[in-house]
């Protein structure tokens, strides 16, 4: 009997093969990537080092204070306050534009692009919370007080650059000279209990 | 000319489908390296706040995950928030010697990089938050970033 030929193996099948792999991970996948608000935490204070005398403390004028207590109620320089208000309130404070005296003080800096320019550069946002507040709340006073900031910084950029700040790219040394006219300065205190328990 | 005329009577050749498998190995490709599995399995339920002004995360080889949260399992574990480290329960103070293992885990240069995310339940309480937020300030690991899901936080949730 003669040998059959060796017959090759039909590859019309693979294209199935590989549709099944490829639907496979194009469900596994998940393109979402992390996101969230980025922030520093202070430092440990050194406990060998002596606390700050009273000349160094913060002037109460650049200090705006946010408290949070256990019914997510907000007081905002010891107003009761609506958290829709709050970013208003956050932008009049950062920028001070009638030069108030209970606001920050403004003292000039030299920014690049800009040259010599007022700014409230000493300012502290100090937002406090009670170990009772929900997360949620917590994050959407942030997310707030970060967005005074964009818009601020948004309107700035878009004066002398003619581009919103959110939509530079990492690394823009414009970036910098938007930032440093309005530096981000949320403070996240030690721990308190507000309100009582 | 009469040639032209016969050709224009001819049936369309069907497509050719034999560069398919070669296509659809390419996607494959794309899509097997692109795909990120999950490396551990949540057991506390995450459900982040929403924010609008977020940034993302770009290298994700320099960021490690800490979860708070219910318990998945509220039969066995109760509803307290619970923290997770890795694949386990833990309590905060195990959170200085975690910041340390995962530090150990990169090179010099991107330790000081390290990003700790907090993966936090919009409806936990403050205070378990501020304590891990205590323990991250004594292990040094200062830079952090608070997961949210996009979307503004003073509309009603919308559901699709």
């Amino acid at each position: 009997m003669a040998r059959k030929e060796l017959q090759e193996i039909n590859a019309g099948s693979m294209a199935d093969i590989a549709f099944l792999l490829l639907i496979f991970f194009l469900v596994t996948t998940t393109m979402d990537t992390d996101s969230g608000l980025t922030r520093r935490l202070p430092q440990m204070p050194d406990e060998e080092k002596p606390k700050p005398d009273d000349e160094n403390l913060i002037k109460e004028r650049n200090i705006f204070l946010v408290l949070v207590n256990r019914n997510n109620q907000l007081m905002v320089e010891n107003q009761l306050m609506d958290i829709t208000q709050l970013r208003a309130a956050a932008k009049e404070f950062i920028e001070n534009p009638n030069d108030d005296p209970n606001l920050p003080a403004k003292s000039e800096i030299d920014v690049p692009y800009f040259g010599k320019i007022m700014t409230t550069k000493n300012h502290v946002i100090s937002l406090q919370t009670d170990n009772g507040t929900s997360y949620g709340t917590y994050i959407t006073v942030q997310n707030e007080l970060v967005a005074a900031y964009n818009e601020l910084r948004n309107a700035k950029a878009m004066q002398k650059f003619g581009i919103k700040y959110t939509d530079m790219k990492e690394g823009d040394d414009r970036m910098d000279a938007i930032e440093d006219i309005y530096p981000l300065a949320i403070s996240e205190a030690e721990p308190k209990n507000i309100g009582g328990k | 000319m009469a040639r032209f005329q016969r050709s224009g009577k001819k049936k369309m050749p069907g497509i050719s489908t034999a560069s398919l498998p070669d296509i659809v190995f390419m996607l494959l490709f794309f899509f097997m390296v692109t795909t990120v599995m999950r490396e551990v399995s949540l057991i506390v339920k995450v459900k982040p706040p929403r924010a609008t002004e977020v940034k993302k995360l770009e290298n994700r080889s320099l960021v490690s995950y800490i979860y708070i949260g219910r318990p998945a399992n509220t039969k066995v574990f109760g509803t307290v928030p619970r923290i997770q480290l890795n694949d386990a329960f833990a309590t905060k103070d195990k959170i200085r010697e975690f910041v340390s293992s995962e530090r150990d885990k990169m090179s010099e240069n991107d330790q000081k990089r390290m990003t700790v995310s907090l993966k936090v339940d919009q409806d936990v309480e403050m205070g378990i938050v501020t304590d891990v937020k205590q323990e991250l300030r004594k292990a040094s690991a200062l830079k952090i970033n608070y997961s949210t899901r996009k979307g503004n936080p003073l509309e009603k949730e919308r559901y699709y």
